[in-house]
């Protein structure tokens, strides 16, 4: 097996395994305890700091069968909050002390409240990020926030949280985040020695490791990959967006790849990624994390832009990957995502970056009217450029 | 009704006339409308989803979401916000049929629904006009925090005011937003009343299909006006009239016979094929004794009133207590409590396909509420405003099951 193979193949173990093996070896090992965040961005740093282990939770994927989920939602409610309450009900994230719900869409907010009702004797906090974007103001709100939730898992876990320990975590997670960096540029370098399916796995075993060990594991296998040359094809680079919180199925990014696309940006697992620079380690802490979320952050649905232009963000990345179109995959029924999508659209057609679109949830197991659909927008784009 | 209808026409004919007056309008959402603080600055304000539910109700909605999705608004979207661009893609003709002024501001109360914060943005692209955002945290634990009423408090201050001065090139005037909090309360006394009114047997009101109209005047541009202080007032009265007459509520079809069942409703109402839907209940003898979507506006019973003494402040509790932005337990808790204090015989959920805010967790919402109360739960599936989805005999067929069951149980 060759190196990268076998680094994917550990990933892919994480990946599917849903009842959290890894996280239950891990409090057995440390005696730690672990907490669930739900996407998009929730700051690891104070789970991590506080002697605990973030755990990523983003549904049940294509390998779940929803038994009891389908009770608690109607039919017209994305997938991934009855994935993610068929987890919860069968008892696979009992291992988890509590769960952390980020304010993204009305969808998560109010699964934090059926959290509240279902698993009374947890730890269930609702993030509540700001989306006024001064210091002064929505800083202020959000650092109370923060040491509100700093409060709770104090009370948890029996144990002060310092400021050393915190910039200790902030310094591990700034080194994370650098390499996950190294490991995007690279790929949009050399799409063809870091195949997306690989990287996206890379990057789903950074919701259940801890954090030194995903860095660790992303340096390796960025190793890895830069000895194993694999002949290039005449595919077309995209850059895929709509995806940041109920994941596309691993066989449709695999069809999406084989239809002839490289994607040399996402937005797939985006929290590891939501803040683009370091994390400042000052005399406080919490006032950093604060900042480093007022500040210079990915545009993203969920986050009120106020800075630029809408789209200004997503056409930057096309520019810096020098990726030749766009593709919208958005879970079916995502208020966000699609509400998003035709303001995206109209920043790309003033901008002449071809475009294409369609709707997924996390389950569906059809690939063939994707990979034909990426399949023709790449073929067009390698034609005439356009699509 | 004639004084509401009455209301409503000046302020289009007011909307319509602006190319003339020089008067600018801020388009703002209906939970957390900061009405008092828009009309102190002499500001006209326009309700997005007034319109839209307008439009539905002159069945122009169908249309207007074809054309939203004709520009590439995905099926799967809000309809509201597709109903209200396709409005304004045909003209942005209002619901009297008058054209309605494009906004010098949009003011976007952020609160108790994400998608508001989709639609501005949508709205902002076309209008090319500035935006001023409010976010208003959530009440996640169920409670407001000092610290949450601060943080709005501060954007209402430093963010929000200084851009209504701008807009409008007139100073804050305290004084007035006072005077109009004190006529928003006395409206808000009255409103209680009503509603409290439904505690008799029979109800004089259906506090759901009746109560849309009753919360009208408050709920969008009129509270803190002298003309809401007056409608609500002689709301009062007559429903006062009707309680000592022993009569319930009145129907399109007239006035309302029998009550056999007293129900909570949760959930906003259909508004395309309205009547169609009342008629299911009333034809049956179902009268709506309380109704969470007429909390959308305000969840005044629990004592919250605007407050000239501590103006600001006041907004911000009124903002940060609307019904959609209560966690779920909390709003497990007031239908609860209705069902139990307005002696309900059961409840129904209308599931919105739209709104997220409200259906997400309506169905173990249910659940639980069935297990405080005793008392079972009806549910049924429509949209606002796209006729697509209302489903008229499957509706009827689901409701019909529950009478029958009730009607079993009693
Ligand atoms: S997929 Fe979209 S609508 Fe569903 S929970 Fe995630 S962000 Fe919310
Ligand atoms: S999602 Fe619900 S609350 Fe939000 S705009 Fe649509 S109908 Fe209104």
């Amino acid at each position: 097996m060759s190196e990268t193979r076998e680094i994917v193949e550990q990933c892919k173990v994480l990946y599917e395994d849903l009842s959290l093996a890894s996280v239950k070896e891990w409090k057995q090992r440390t005696g730690g305890r672990a907490i669930g965040f739900m996407p998009v961005y929730a700051p690891r740093e104070l789970v991590h700091a506080a002697g605990m282990l973030p755990v990523g939770i983003m549904g049940g994927g294509e390998n779940l069968e929803i038994i009891k989920g389908d009770a608690y939602f109607q039919s017209y409610i994305c997938h991934i909050p009855r994935s993610t309450i068929e987890l919860g009900v069968t008892g696979r994230l009992d291992c988890l002390d509590g769960m952390l719900f980020p304010a993204i869409c009305d969808v998560i907010r109010n699964l934090s409240g059926m959290w509240q009702m279902l698993f009374k004797d947890k730890l269930v906090r609702y993030l509540d990020l700001p989306q006024e974007f001064t210091k002064e103001i929505g800083g202020t709100f959000y650092k109370q926030e923060l040491q509100g939730l700093v409060h709770e898992l104090e009370k948890l876990g029996g144990k002060k949280v310092t400021p050393e320990a915190l910039r200790h975590s902030i310094k591990l997670f700034n080194e994370n985040r650098r390499a996950i960096e190294r490991l995007y540029n690279a790929r949009a370098e050399t799409p063809e020695n870091l195949p997306t399916y690989e990287l996206y796995l890379v990057m789903r075993a950074s919701n259940v490791l801890p954090v030194e060990e995903h860095t660790a594991l992303v340096e390796k296998y960025l190793a890895a990959a830069a000895r194993q040359k694999r002949n290039k094809l005449d595919n077309a680079r995209v850059v895929v967006t709509g995806a940041f919180c109920e994941q596309p199925p691993i066989a449709l990014i695999r069809a999406l790849e084989a239809s002839g696309c490289y994607v040399v940006d996402d937005d797939w697992v985006l929290g590891a990624r939501y803040l683009l620079g370091d994390v400042a380690m000052g005399e406080d802490p919490l006032q950093d994390l604060a900042n480093a979320y007022l500040g210079d952050c990915v545009e993203t649905a969920s986050r009120y832009e106020t800075r630029l232009e809408k789209g200004a963000f997503l056409i930057e990345r096309v520019k810096r990957y020098r990726a030749e179109g766009v593709v919208f995959c958005a879970p079916s029924f995502c208020d966000p995502a699609l509400l998003e999508r035709p303001m995206l659209v109209e920043a790309l057609n003033r901008a002449n970056v071809p475009h294409t679109s369609f709707n997924y949830a996390e389950n569906t197991s059809q690939y063939h009217v994707f990979k034909e659909q990426t399949g023709t927008f790449a073929d067009s784009i390698k034609l005439w450029g356009t699509a | 009704m004639i004084m509401q209808k009455k209301m409503i026409a000046n302020h289009f004919e007011r909307l319509s006339n602006t190319d003339k007056t020089g008067e600018k309008a801020v388009y703002t959402f209906v939970p957390g409308n900061l009405n008092e603080l828009i009309w102190s600055f002499d500001l006209l304000p326009v309700h997005p989803e007034i319109n839209a539910l307008q439009s539905a109700m002159r069945k122009q909605s169908g249309d207007y979401v074809l054309e939203a999705e004709k520009i590439g608004h995905s099926e799967d979207v809000c309809t509201y916000v597709k109903s209200d661009i396709g409005m304004m893609r045909k003209g942005n003709i209002g619901p009297t049929g008058q054209r309605l002024p494009e906004p010098s501001l949009l003011l976007l109360s952020y609160t108790g629904c994400f998608t508001f914060m989709k639609w501005f943005e949508l709205l902002k692209q076309e209008y090319k006009c500035p935006v001023v955002m409010l976010h208003v945290p959530y009440q996640a634990d169920g409670r407001i925090t000092p610290e949450m009423r601060f943080y709005v408090t501060k954007q209402l201050k430093d963010v929000v005011i200084p851009k209504l001065e701008e807009i409008s090139g007139k100073k804050f005037d305290l004084d007035r937003l006072r005077t109009m909090l004190a006529s928003s309360a006395r409206s808000e006394d009255d409103l209680v009343h009503v509603w409290n009114a439904a505690k008799n047997k029979p109800s004089p009101i259906d506090a759901y299909f009746g109560g849309v109209y009753y919360i009208g005047p408050i709920f969008t541009a009129f509270r803190g006006k002298p003309e809401c202080e007056e409608y609500y007032k002689t709301l009062r009265a007559e429903v006062d009239q009707r309680v000592k007459d022993g009569l319930g509520p009145i129907t399109p079809d007239g006035k309302m016979h029998k009550e056999k069942y007293r129900l909570v409703v949760e959930g906003p109402p259909n508004w395309t094929s309205f009547r169609e839907f009342w008629e299911m209940f009333y034809a049956e003898g179902a009268v709506c004794v309380s109704s969470t979507y007429t909390r959308v506006g305000g969840l005044y019973e629990q004592g919250f009133r605007h407050d000239p003494d501590h103006p600001l402040e006041s907004l911000a509790d009124y903002c940060l207590g609307c019904y959609t932005n209560r966690n779920l337990p909390s709003r497990v808790d007031i239908i609860a409590k209705d069902i139990i204090d307005f002696q309900a015989d059961g409840f129904v959920v209308n599931s919105i396909k739209s709104c997220n805010s409200f259906s997400a967790g309506q169905l173990l919402m249910m659940k639980e509420i069935e297990k405080k109360t005793g008392r079972s739960g009806g549910f049924i599936e429509s949209d606002l405003v796209d006729p697509r989805y209302f489903s008229a005999a499957n509706i009827k067929n689901r409701l019909e099951s529950y009478f029958q069951m009730l009607e079993a149980k009693s």
